[in-house]
């Protein structure tokens, strides 16, 4: 890879500045000059950070294929084989992440000023988004794992402060604790793996191409010079590194594990060695996986995201469904050389996406929170984005999670709007007819709806069809019948997403307004809702045409239209395209199954317009009130989230108190009556011997006694507490026994 | 590379310099003395350390000892001592013995080293350490570097704890806590 | 006359032996703490010479440094006794701080 020099590092550096600058002046200022201090710096630093981008990413777009832009600040450690810089490099996929980032949150930025609008906290808000914007950019531009492990953890903590950001309510404060710790599960995973890989890659051994019989002991060992020159020649993912032959024995560099894990002398050492039973990197990837679910939200560990809704809804927006929770999507995609290397792993992921998909999908049916259903709407969407990464088909997950970000983006931003507008009322089952007061709102909500459910020509429908497609077609996993049955589970979702996400907005904004006859919860003021201000519904706009216009850079080749996404990101995946193999399954069903995901976009809808619109048909009322056990007991066990929550929360939270508690129990009555009972044995022994001294050898003893004191009065003098003494008592006997002992001998 | 003479010279002076100081630590009748001769030794101690081509110790020896912990050392003594008066402050015990033991040990000790180890010639300059003690610290020794750091900890808190804490007043009536004459 | 290994283990026996006699010698406990001083002192320079001459090797030398380390925790914990001490005796003189002594 060619590397070229930008300065990169100023793209996080500005929001780092904003952060700084609201965060340590900011409540000092805002109490003087009001909001505009304060939402000005921090509106306008991240869109420098866009413009830098994307001078950048026009900069990347003009060079070669296998170029990547590099800025090295500062040398960070160097200990041993450890070499790590603070270096910041941008390949054609962090490009794709960085726009989305800045482009995404600076227009969430702008939203924020109308939304936090005269909150106290206004300075604080901004701070920490700037931060997260900060931390993100390191994430996605971070050239080795280290300075993405800071930004992986930042983006972490902010999401922390920002779901507790009003921490007054105990609710908001404990969600951001249990966001933090269930991440905190997965960091655990991404350390772990981060350990074994720069271990094993250490310890794999270096075969030399020409004679696979003769192996070098690696650790230490000459470094096989000879065998990467021989190997040259033939071997253009060597040739065109730039690093020629000088790649180290092991590293935490992308860059340069990736050069590591494709050499030719190396690859097979690496790929067989073994962990614990299992290839190592088969166990590296799913460590790393296990840090992906915990970001992204993934079966086991999605149950912080719906919690998480409890912060502001522009931190919904930005943190909790276009970016951060991407970043495990992002890892995957960036370490595709590995994963694709490990047919294991891969099923695991896709798996494990398709599962999270339909699971999160179902759950988003019954909800009337309106966030509640956006949010289960992104963790299943994520599954889809592993999905498509677990089927080793890269570009597609990032394609989605470029898409996704525009049109979740938009729809928590509508939401955010709805609330806003409805006096800080979440409960869809009191809005209602808002298409009348809130048309801008509605339009766009509408439109970003049918991007997600996937209506033809809508950016969704591109990058999900693929997905479907991609799964249907792989070649890859370990599953009967390859990728049919993730088909199945991920088509069952967009049947549910299509459907949910219209009922919202059917709930939402057509029929009556419901809000306003709940005359006792009204604050005083029961003034109808009310279109967002001016700097709202820009924000949505845009986003909107991005939802709606999105995709259209990846056209299907199916439709022999050119793919530029596809293209553009094809030299970032190309070291793992000759790992992933297609089913071969034809045009013909290609165009079957886009017939069908059309179909189902579509009877989604459909279903959802039948049962919710205007709020006239009688059916989903009459269904909850249903008293057939079989009906409410699905109903509740998913309206309760299939009480994976109270699992967990019996488990783990109350298994871990009960284990400390077993053992203070333990403590108390088993230690410490052991000690009472030695306690009391010795008082008896004590009270018996004391009754025999007192009446039997008393007598003897005194005369004892009376010896011992003699005694020791006159061995006294030589306890004489002084150190001196004893130290001059010490060295004479040494010199003494010296001097005897050269005498002896 | 210095010559032959002048690095004898050299060794001598850093000797004598650590010698003297030590000779004048022992006998000092001031304890404020005794502590400023204490500072020549260090220093004479570090120059050796640099003869023996040890710079990463030589230069710990004068940041930690004599920056240090005769900075402490100095501390304790105008914390605890009435040092206006050299025979209150410094008193001494069992001068003779003393003696005895200086001229039993140091003649046992000299005799043994010059019989063992006169033989061994000077070695030249040896290349600067530092890197070396660096690396080995982060690899083969890590584990006694990260113990120590823990008992630096350990001795932080003790200090503040013993130091700072009040100790239980002695029972009424005993000796202590009376100022004595 | 070249320096030899002899040297410096003959310059640290009499650095010990100083320090030994001011062990014995001092009653003032800060005095005594600077015989140990002397004494460690001692001890670390034969490391850091044997390492040189027999050795070859920088690891005396890192013993050397954590005996540097130790012997400053070891004053530190000391003289905040000598504290203590001074503290519960309005004196650091060994010889009258008996409280123990029968």
């Amino acid at each position: 890879m060619h590397l070229e020099h930008f300065p990169l590092g100023l793209i996080p550096l500005l929001p780092l500045l904003g952060a700084v600058y609201a965060g340590f002046f900011g409540a000092r200022l805002q109490r003087r000059w009001r909001e505009p201090v304060i939402y000005w710096p921090a509106i306008v630093l991240p869109w420098a950070s866009f413009v830098i981008t994307v001078v950048a990413v026009a900069k990347l777009a003009g060079a070669g294929h296998h170029t990547a832009l590099y800025h090295r600040a500062w040398s960070w450690l160097s200990v041993g084989s450890l070499q790590v810089d603070v270096a910041f490099q941008m390949d054609r996929l962090s490009a794709v992440m960085a726009l989305v980032v800045t482009l995404v949150g600076s227009l969430i930025h702008v939203y924020s000023r109308g939304y936090m609008k005269d909150d106290p906290g206004f300075w604080r808000f901004f701070s920490n988004m700037n931060l997260f914007m900060f931390a993100m950019l390191v994430l996605v531009l971070a050239d080795n794992f280290l300075l993405m492990f800071v930004g992986w953890e930042g983006v972490g903590l902010c999401s922390y402060l920002l779901i507790g950001f009003w921490y007054r309510e105990t609710k908001n404060a404990v969600a951001g604790m249990k966001a933090f710790i269930v991440n905190r599960i997965g960091d655990y995973g991404f350390s772990l793996g981060l350990f074994l890989l720069f271990w094993g890659l250490f310890l794999a051994p270096v075969v030399t191409t020409g004679d696979p019989g003769d192996r070098l002991a690696a650790p230490g060992g000459p470094h096989a010079a000879p065998a990467v020159d021989a190997a040259e020649p033939g071997a253009p993912a060597a040739a065109d590194t730039g690093i020629h032959g000088g790649a180290p024995l092991t590293s935490v560099t992308f860059r340069e594990v990736q050069t590591i894990v494709e050499d030719p002398a190396r690859r097979d050492g690496i790929l067989g060695q073994r962990v614990l039973g299992a290839g190592l990197i088969t166990v590296v990837c799913l460590l790393f996986f296990l840090g992906a679910a915990g970001k992204s939200a993934q079966i086991p560990l999605y149950v912080w995201l719906p919690d998480a809704m409890a912060g502001p809804t522009p931190v919904s927006a930005l943190i909790h469904a276009a970016t951060m929770v991407t970043a495990g999507v992002y890892l995957v995609a960036r370490l595709h050389f590995l994963f694709a290397a490990s047919a294991a792993a891969m099923t695991v992921v896709a798996t494990v996406g398709a599962l999270t998909a339909l699971f999160a999908a179902t759950i988003g049916l019954f909800q009337y929170d309106i966030k509640k259903v956006l949010a289960y709407s992104t963790v299943s969407q994520l599954g889809f984005m592993f999905l498509a990464a677990g089927v080793g088909a890269y570009w597609v997950a990032i394609f989605h999670l470029m898409t996704h970000a525009f049109f979740k983006a938009c729809l928590f931003l509508g939401s955010g709007s709805v609330i806003l507008g409805c006096h800080h009322e979440q409960d869809m089952r009191k809005m209602g007819g808002l298409r009348k007061l809130m048309p801008i709102t509605a339009v766009t909500y509408a439109l970003a709806a049918c991007a997600i459910a996937g209506f033809p020509f809508f950016s969704g429908f591109f990058s999900k069809d693929e997905i479907l497609w991609k799964a249907f077609d792989s070649g890859n996993l370990l599953l009967p019948g390859k990728g049919i049955a993730l088909w199945a589970l991920a088509a069952a979702a967009a049947l549910c997403t299509s459907f949910y996400m219209f009922r919202s907005y059917f709930l939402t904004f057509t029929g009556t307004y419901r809000g306003g006859q709940d005359a006792g919860h009204g604050h005083g003021h029961g003034h109808a809702p009310h279109e967002s201000p001016r700097s709202m519904t820009v924000v949505l706009v845009v986003l909107a045409a991005l939802a709606v216009g999105g995709g259209w850079i990846g056209l299907p080749i199916l439709w022999g239209l050119p793919n530029r996404f596809e293209q553009w990101l094809e030299p970032a995946f190309a070291g793992s395209h000759h790992l992933i193999e297609s089913a071969h399954r034809g045009h013909g069903a290609e165009w079957g199954l886009m017939a069908l995901s059309v179909a189902i976009a579509i009877a989604g809808w459909f279903a959802a317009r039948w049962l919710f619109r205007d709020g006239k048909n009688p059916i989903p009322a009459r269904l909850l009130a249903s008293s057939r056990p079989a009906v409410r007991g699905v109903y509740r066990t998913v309206f309760n989230k299939y009480y994976v929550d109270e699992f967990y929360g019996r488990v783990f939270v109350r298994g871990t108190r009960q284990l400390s508690e077993l053992l203070a129990r333990v403590d108390r009555d088993v230690v410490d009556g052991l000690v009472n009972l030695w306690g009391s044995v010795g008082r008896v022994v004590s009270d018996v011997q004391g009754m025999i001294d007192a009446h039997v050898v008393d007598g003897a003893v005194n005369a004892i006694g009376a010896g011992s004191v003699r005694l020791g009065r006159s061995l006294r003098r030589l306890q004489t507490g002084r150190i001196q003494s004893y130290v001059f008592g010490l060295t004479t006997g040494f010199v003494i026994l010296v001097v005897i002992g050269y005498l002896l001998a | 590379m210095i010559p032959e003479p002048v690095r004898a010279l050299l060794f001598y002076l850093c000797a004598g310099l650590a010698l003297a100081g030590g000779c004048w630590v022992a006998f000092a009748r001031n304890i404020v003395h005794s502590a400023f001769a204490l500072l020549a030794t260090f220093a004479g101690v570090a120059g050796l350390y640099a003869f023996l081509s040890a710079d990463f110790l030589a230069v710990v020896q004068l940041m930690i000892y004599v920056g240090g912990v005769l900075v402490l050392i100095l501390f304790a003594l105008m914390l605890t001592s009435r040092i206006e008066e050299a025979r209150v402050s410094n008193p001494t015990i069992g001068l003779v013995p003393g003696a005895v033991v200086l001229i039993a040990v140091s003649a046992l000790l000299v005799y043994a080293c010059v019989k063992e180890f006169g033989g061994t010639t000077d070695l030249p300059p040896g290349e600067p350490t530092t890197a070396g003690i660096g690396d080995a610290l982060l690899s083969r020794y890590v584990l006694p570097f990260e113990v120590i750091s823990v008992l630096l900890l350990a001795v932080l808190l003790g200090a503040v704890t013993i130091a700072g804490g009040r100790l239980r007043k002695p029972a009424p009536g005993g000796k202590p806590g009376k100022e004595r004459p | 006359m070249s320096i030899g290994l002899g040297h410096f283990v003959a310059v640290s026996a009499l650095l010990f032996s100083l320090g030994l006699f001011c062990l014995i010698t001092r009653r003032n406990a800060v005095a005594i703490l600077m015989g140990i001083e002397l004494i460690l002192n001692a001890a670390l320079l034969n490391l850091a010479a044997f390492s040189r001459y027999l050795h070859g090797q920088p690891d005396g030398q890192i013993f050397a440094v954590f005996g540097i380390v130790l012997a400053a925790a070891e004053a530190v914990v000391a003289l905040a006794i000598v504290l203590q001490l001074y503290r519960a005796f309005r004196t650091v003189d060994t010889a009258e701080t008996t409280e123990l002594k029968g």
